[in-house]
């Protein structure tokens, strides 16, 4: 095997045009997925984790488009290809697991009639292979009695039981990337684990690596081999998850640690990071993250940092800059 | 399912008992049915011994009662113009109404259905805004001036259509049809076209917005995320979803072309109910009236039902109930 990442993001733009001017959602992220491997990336809501993931599988809503960088599959470019190139890139090489399990399904399709033409739709299998080859996902996604409950609706099944349906479906034509887009956010905390569990398993049995959009820091630090943090569209901090998650170097990293309440450490009060993500209308010049920083000195508020590598380590910060430097 | 039939199928029949007490209020208690009946020279005791004949003396709820009687066996009474029975009158008018109203529905769904299926996916394309605008002109333009239009265009101006009637008929004994010869096939193309405008337009708009609606859904998104063809998503999965309201909305539709075919019948003068019962309004043969308000609504209700029907086996929802664990 080569040492080309699975999966190379470059210097992402992600874009949305509107009568205020352009919003920029995403701005210049980079990061690799290598094969097999699981990327946590986490953040506040709207920092731009899902339209990453979006802007990876080509499905960005219009008028929201790519204005530059560029992403690649296996070195190849996938984000200029066309609709229907495209189309033969999602499910078969890359598969994705939306966030709400109750509307992920075709409410007029049985579960095995979704599989089945997923299935067809990319392996050239018959009728009878397809629904062998569905009735093996939905066993091994850990649907009780799937051969009796296949050919039931959507509607018969319990959140937590479409979301197994939804993980059998997104891996059904063996994808090499699962992006999974807060795949536990919409479920009950009681089933969460179950999920994240299955999910987990099934990618590692088929090598598939995964990238897993959340912002529940317990699920990444149990989950992920490495982590991006993302803040106002931008990696604020990447690399191994055990490094990040013990010894952050961004402040805002450092606040998202403080804020996860911990059975070993008897505190009295959590962490709380001030103020709120700036809206992508209001992103302050510098470091995005100057105005909520302890550490905020002058240069955060005029130079934007850029992910300065050390190691397998990559921290957008100028604190970071300074270590090095010394 | 039997349960629901049943359900549905008491409920009509208690709609049907209410349209009937309106008719037959409208007949016993708008003017004195043995004026209508007799001429000025009549005395008044073969007045009243008509009365005794016709049953008037009796208890309301009596003669309510077998009013609902005869209209179950289809007897209506005698036509006051006419003085022959509604119910063979109604007869022969109705195969022209339907023929009408079948012709236009399928019309209105053919034209309708894709047209607002193509605005829909191609919302950009000048063909769209086109669309739109015709759709716009068939939704703001009352019926009977489109039917004057057409009547000047493709009747006198260019003289290949007939502008009234419905050419020449073909009898098949129980049914009269003007669909078997080229001049009554002619002869329905502007009535009909006249009359599915507007419900084509309704269709267009309705099946547009809906699949905007749908193609917004996270199932759709799904399916494009797991690379499924976009005839398949396009028309499997996002159409079908989409025809879940729109049977509604059409099937009713279907109901009101029936009743409302009187104004393009009058423009055309279309041998059908429509033109009947207006003649019957002019000269208050309530007799004629009083049939036409209970067979439209009789129409009502069994398209509802169809509708209910058909909606259960669309959506599987409504078939098989919840089976939540």
């Amino acid at each position: 095997m080569t040492d080309t990442p699975l999966l190379s993001v470059r210097d992402l733009v992600v874009q949305f045009p509107t009568r205020k001017g352009v919003l920029t959602a995403v701005d210049g992220v980079s990061f690799d997925i290598k094969r097999g491997e699981v990327l946590g990336v986490v953040g506040e809501s709207g920092a731009g984790k899902s339209m990453t993931g979006a802007a990876i599988i080509g499905l960005i809503e219009p008028p929201g488009r790519i204005a530059s960088g560029q992403v690649l599959l296996d070195g190849e470019r996938i984000d200029n290809l066309s609709v229907s190139q495209m189309r033969r890139v999602r499910g078969k090489k890359v598969g994705m697991v939306f966030q709400d399990p109750l509307t992920s399904l075709n409410p007029l399709y049985t579960v095995a009639q979704q599989l089945v033409e997923t299935v067809r739709t990319h392996l050239p299998l018959s009728e009878k292979q397809a629904r062998e080859h569905a009735l093996a996902l939905l066993d091994e996604v850990g649907i009780p009695a799937a051969k009796r409950r296949m050919d039931d609706y959507p509607h018969q099944f319990s959140g937590g039981m479409r979301q197994r349906v939804v993980i059998a479906l997104a891996l059904a034509a063996e994808p090499e990337l699962v992006i999974a887009d807060e795949p536990t956010t919409a479920l009950d905390v009681s089933v969460q684990a179950q999920i994240i569990d299955v999910l987990k398993r099934l990618c590692s049995e088929r090598g598939a690596a995964v990238m897993l959009i959340t912002h529940d820091m317990g699920v990444i630090a149990e989950t992920a081999d490495r982590v991006a943090v993302m803040y106002a569209g931008r990696v604020a901090e990447i690399g191994p998850v055990r490094d990040v998650v013990q010894h952050a170097k961004h402040p805002y990293t450092q606040g998202l640690m403080g804020s996860i309440p911990t059975l070993a450490h008897d505190s009295d009060r959590l962490v709380q990071i001030h103020g709120s993500m700036p809206r992508l209308t209001d992103i302050p010049p510098g470091c995005a993250f100057n105005p909520r920083c302890a550490h905020a000195f002058d240069r955060c508020r005029q130079d934007r940092p850029s992910p300065i590598q050390t190691g397998e380590r990559a921290v957008a910060c100028w604190l970071a800059d300074q270590e090095v430097g010394q | 399912m039997l349960a629901f039939t049943i359900r549905r199928l008491i409920q009509s029949i208690g709609v049907m008992l209410v349209v009937s007490l309106i008719a037959f209020v409208m007949f016993r208690f708008v003017g004195d049915p043995v004026d209508q009946m007799v001429g000025l020279e009549t005395t008044i005791e073969e007045r009243e011994i008509l009365r005794e004949q016709l049953g008037l003396n009796d208890a309301t709820p009596v003669q309510f009662l077998r009013f609902v009687g005869n209209a179950i066996q289809g007897d209506f009474g005698v036509s006051y113009q006419f003085k022959r029975p509604v119910a063979t009158i109604l007869g022969e008018r109705m195969p022209a109404t339907l023929e009408l109203a079948f012709v236009s529905a399928i019309l209105a769904l053919v034209a309708g259905i894709p047209m607002g299926v193509y605005t829909a996916l191609r919302r950009e394309s000048v063909l769209s805004k086109l669309f739109l605008m015709i759709s716009l002109i068939g939704v703001s333009l009352p019926t009977f001036l489109i039917g004057i239009l057409f009547i000047f265009l493709f009747a006198v101006v260019f003289q290949i259509l007939p502008s009234f009637g419905r050419g020449e008929i073909v009898d098949l004994g129980w049914w009269r049809t003007g669909l078997l010869t080229s001049s009554g096939l002619k002869a329905l193309i502007l009535p009909s076209i006249t009359l599915a405008l507007f419900q084509m337009t309704l269709i267009m708009r309705l099946v547009r917005s809906e699949m905007l609606e749908v193609l917004r859904t996270d199932y759709i998104k799904f399916c494009q995320a797991r690379g499924l063809r976009s005839r398949s998503v396009n028309f499997g999965h996002a159409l079908k979803n989409t025809l879940v309201p729109v049977i509604t909305i059409a099937g009713l539709q279907i109901g009101s072309l029936i009743a409302f075919a009187i104004i393009t019948e009058t423009v055309f003068q279309w041998p059908g109910m429509g033109l009947l019962f207006l003649q019957a309004v002019q000269n208050v043969d309530i007799p004629i009236m009083a049939a036409y308000l209970l067979l439209i609504a009789f129409l009502f209700v069994m398209i509802n039902m169809a509708v209910d029907m058909l909606y259960v086996v669309v959506d599987p929802r409504i078939r098989i109930g919840g089976g939540e664990e």
